[in-house]
């Protein structure tokens, strides 16, 4: 990264790689891979956005879920608070699920159908604070749905009784239950009506004001990136093409494919 | 004239009882034009397209009340059987999934086969018929494609040969309903400038369903902003953009994200205001 | 549009389900209520009155009284009906006694004629007991055999299934060339040969019990299967992703995300399922494996019906247990297919409409 550094880095990603094996062979060893990413490296400070552009298949959904040890890297170090974390096991990493939540793309498979809105947003709660009282519980839950813009009301409704906006701000609310730090946002209004779009950034843009929040922006609309990242990774085939704030990448591109990207976003 | 919608009201059978989907919508298509429909989901938009050619499943849907002309006849008034003749031959559908589309057991050049088969079966050479509709649809590697299966197509691709069999018959209308939101942007663009191409070419006319102003502009000639069931605005592309008359239509243009505004918030369409100007 | 759909009520609301729910609600009862209903003990004989034709019942002043009968001919069971003489009908009266469910004692039973008369609704069998009482009986066991051993398939398959899909690796792969081999051998002979191994010197309950496990064996493979691909698909949703994400166990993910959504599923292949294992209790009491005398179960039931006495004669009351397991199959099957319409996403895709 350019600049000089104000505060240590909430997270940093180094040289992270991450391949699939395509291939086995008789013995069960992979032959060929696929380098979803590959030799990625980025830091995202506190209170900071960190915007990750790139199409299907550049790996950026890929970087987001190793962080979240949905996805074991090959290679490379993940550190937060200048600790490592990608080499945890899934026990030890634990305490860091706290600290570091994620927002999913599709807001129709991202809650449990089966599931009330009461009970999918008590499960982080009881989770990470075994000893709160059922009743604070409840009003934790009542405040977190408030937040997002729902109410109440909601409270016992399904998850299918929602419009897709609706769904994607209880997503929200599920994250930002455990108090986290670090919020990776996968995609998070690529589904949705760019009417609906616009809420749904507007609202992380006052949660971060709110609680201080770090996102990892993960999209691959470059025009949405823009708007809340101060720092923007463009990702081509598991590599990073280009870097910088979000003025100097739609600028003064210099990479063809960020030039190819910033051409094709309809504009009015 | 190629296409006239007069007051289409449908309604929707559901547990809670009928539903109204349309509420009156009308509208029209040149021969060669390129007509929009801009709207959310659920302002109708999919289910106008739908009626055009009575492709809701009757019941839940109810076609109340209206008549879509198609060159004078009355596509309402027909049967499933006499409409036939209409669905591929005379206005062909692209949708949003390319990937459920295609059937993933079959080759590429059998399903085109296929297709060839149900419409022209007359036809002597089918095959070299289905490779020069791919080049048509911008595919240089026509063999290759024509061997494959869907899985192995990027996205994109199978777009394209969603299209290239809409357009097999040589209809008068494409409808493309959401044609590029499972797409990647850089493939978003080649898919329009292909619809664009295809349109002057064999002077077609396009309906263009979707929730996105920002991909209207420079594709269609002319707009209709579609909200709960009834067109709010309709006009030229460009007037409707720069100078639109109607609240929801400025909201709907207004929220599309714009590079170089980092920092400002988005405006999102307040609901209230539109519906007190509605009096619905 | 969006209300939450209360499934019970459309299930009574269809013809077909409605009714399939109606024959196995009353079925149950009869079977619940035998000691009740039966007028004699299902190992009750009467030498004197073999192959006794249906008694008949008649109006007579005021009362219902049933018909006396006399053996013409005992080598071949003929039976006519002596003019004028009768005994009357009883409600409620004392017979032998039982304990209901298991716990209430009683001699009570719904009806029932003064000794030596007997009343057969259903005509006798060979030893003169009353085919009735049988067919009642004999549903205890052919309805719970269902009912059990579906219960410990799907918690078998539901658990092997469930890991197998959840966890993947070595575990998945060793189950899975099991299942494809229960399911390569053909369900009948494997249904014999596993019988097999075990002597014919059982007590019935202890014959019960081998036969239930030993169709809940057969079945467990093929329910694993679908519940391993479910979990598979399922644990691809991005609501496990998220629960990892949150930190949730594993075990509770199983429980608390994957499970509930397995429901439908396992509810539609329960009601479709329970015919199997009915008929395969059928199938091993009329091959002499199964229940033995003299207990009754509508497959022994059969398999004694299985004489040329039966068919020359016209015998047709000893094939009333098969008119019995008939309606039983059919009724779950209806109800299992009624089930699986109601539950059926597509059924669901209909429903919703598009923007």
């Amino acid at each position: 990264m350019t600049g000089p550094t104000v505060s240590s880095p909430l997270l940093s990603v180094n040289s992270l790689k991450v391949y699939f094996p395509i291939r086995k062979s008789l013995f069960g060893r992979s032959k060929e891979w696929v380098k979803a990413v590959d030799d990625i490296s980025f830091t995202i400070k506190e209170g900071q956005t960190v915007g990750l552009v790139g199409e299907s298949g550049s790996g950026k959904t890929t970087i987001g879920r190793t962080i979240v040890r949905l996805q074991d890297p090959t290679s490379g170090s993940i550190l937060y608070e200048g600790k490592p974390i990608h080499n945890l096991s899934q026990k030890q990493f634990r305490p860091y699920r706290k600290k570091i939540q994620m927002i999913f793309q599709d807001p129709h498979n991202s809650l449990n159908p089966r599931l009330t809105i009461e009970s999918i947003l008590r499960e982080p709660l009881d989770i990470h604070f075994p000893g709160m009282e059922k009743k604070q519980k409840k009003e934790k839950i009542v405040e977190l749905l408030e937040k997002v813009g729902l109410s109440a009301e909601h409270l016992y409704r399904y998850p299918h009784e929602f419009s897709g906006g609706q769904r994607q701000r209880i997503g929200i609310a599920r994250a930002l239950a455990v108090g986290p730090k670090l919020i990776i946002c996968d995609e998070p209004v690529s589904a949705l009506d760019v009417s609906v779009q616009a809420q749904i950034i507007n609202l992380l843009m006052d949660l971060q004001q709110e609680f201080n929040l770090s996102y990892l922006f993960i999209s691959h609309d470059l025009a949405v990136v823009e708007y809340l990242s101060d720092y923007v990774l463009v990702l081509n085939k598991g590599r990073i093409v280009e870097e910088g704030t979000p003025e100097e990448i739609y600028k003064h591109p210099k990479d063809a494919y960020t030039k190819k990207l910033i051409a094709s976003i309809p504009s009015i | 004239m190629l296409l006239q919608v007069e007051d289409l009201h449908v309604h929707f059978l559901t547990q809670s009882g009928e539903i109204p989907a349309l509420r009156g919508v009308s509208f029209s298509i040149e021969k060669a034009e390129s007509v929009a429909i801009v709207g959310e989901s659920g302002s109708g938009k999919s289910v106008t397209a739908l009626s055009l050619t009575k492709l809701l499943e009757s019941p839940p849907a109810i076609y109340k009340k209206g008549k879509i002309l198609y060159e004078g006849v009355d596509l309402l008034s027909l049967s499933q059987k006499e409409l036939r003749k209409y669905r591929g031959g005379e206005i062909a559908y692209v949708f949003q999934e390319p990937s459920t589309s295609l059937n993933p057991v079959y080759s590429i050049g059998f399903q085109l086969l296929e297709a060839i088969e149900l419409h022209q079966p007359h036809l002597k050479d089918k095959k070299s018929v289905g490779l020069e509709v791919l080049q048509k649809v911008g595919i240089v590697d026509c063999q290759m494609v024509w061997k494959s299966y869907p899985h192995e197509l990027s996205g994109g691709m199978q777009q394209r040969v969603m299209i290239a069999m809409a357009l097999l018959c040589k209809p008068k209308l494409l409808v493309a309903d959401e044609p590029t939101t499972a797409l990647d942007v850089t493939i978003q663009a080649q898919i329009l400038e292909l619809f664009a191409k295809i349109q002057k070419d064999l002077a077609m006319s396009v309906l263009l369903i979707t929730h996105n102003f920002g991909i209207v502009k420079g594709f269609s000639d002319r707009v209709v902003v579609m909200f709960r069931g009834q067109v709010v605005e309709e006009g030229p592309t460009e007037k409707v953009i720069y100078s639109p008359t109607h609240p929801y239509t400025k909201a709907l243009i207004d929220c599309v994200p714009r590079l170089g505004e980092k920092g400002k918030r988005l405006r999102a369409i307040d609901y209230s205001l539109i519906e007190s100007s509605l009096n619905l | 549009m969006n209300e939450k759909r209360s499934y019970i009520k459309e299930l009574l609301r269809n013809p077909f389900g409605g009714s399939a729910c109606l024959i196995l609600l009353l079925l149950y009862l009869i079977a619940i209520l035998a000691p009740f209903l039966a007028p004699y003990e299902p190992s009750d004989q009467d030498l004197k009155k073999t192959y006794h034709p249906p008694t008949k019942i008649y109006w007579h002043s005021a009362r219902f009284v049933v018909a006396r009968y006399k053996n013409v001919d005992p080598s071949s069971a003929t039976y006519k009906v002596i003019e004028g003489e009768f005994c009357p009908l009883k409600w409620f009266v004392h017979g032998y006694a039982y304990r209901l469910l298991g716990i209430f004692p009683s001699d009570i039973h719904l009806f029932g004629v003064e000794k030596p008369d007997r009343v057969y609704l259903l005509g006798s069998d060979n030893t003169g007991r009353d085919v009735f009482s049988r067919l009642v009986y004999g549903s205890q066991v052919s309805l719970s055999i269902g009912l059990i051993g579906v219960s410990i398939t799907m918690i078998l398959g539901l658990l092997i299934g469930g890991l197998s899909g959840y966890y993947g690796g070595w575990f998945d792969n060793v189950v899975m060339r099991l299942t494809e081999f229960l399911m390569a051998v053909p369900a009948l002979y494997l249904l014999l040969a596993l019988r097999g191994i075990f002597g014919v010197k059982f007590s019935s309950a202890q014959v019960y019990f081998l036969i239930v496990i030993i169709l809940s064996f057969i079945g467990w493979s093929g329910f694993a299967r679908v519940i391993r691909g479910l979990v598979l698909s399922l644990r691809s949703q991005t609501f496990v992703d998220a629960a990892i994400v949150l930190g949730q166990s594993s075990i509770k993910i199983l429980l608390k995300h994957l499970l509930p959504n397995l429901a439908s599923y396992l509810l539609v292949s329960a009601a479709l399922s329970i015919p199997g294992y009915i008929l395969g209790e059928a199938a091993l009491s009329f091959l002499g494996l199964g229940i033995q005398e003299p207990s009754a179960s509508w497959g022994l039931m059969l398999a004694q019906a299985q004489d040329m006495k039966v068919f020359m004669l016209n015998f047709w009351w000893l094939l009333t247990p098969g008119i019995a397991i008939l309606i039983t199959v059919v009724a779950f099957n209806m109800l299992g297919d009624v089930l699986r319409d109601l539950v059926d996403p597509k059924f669901r895709i209909y429903q919703t409409k598009r923007g």
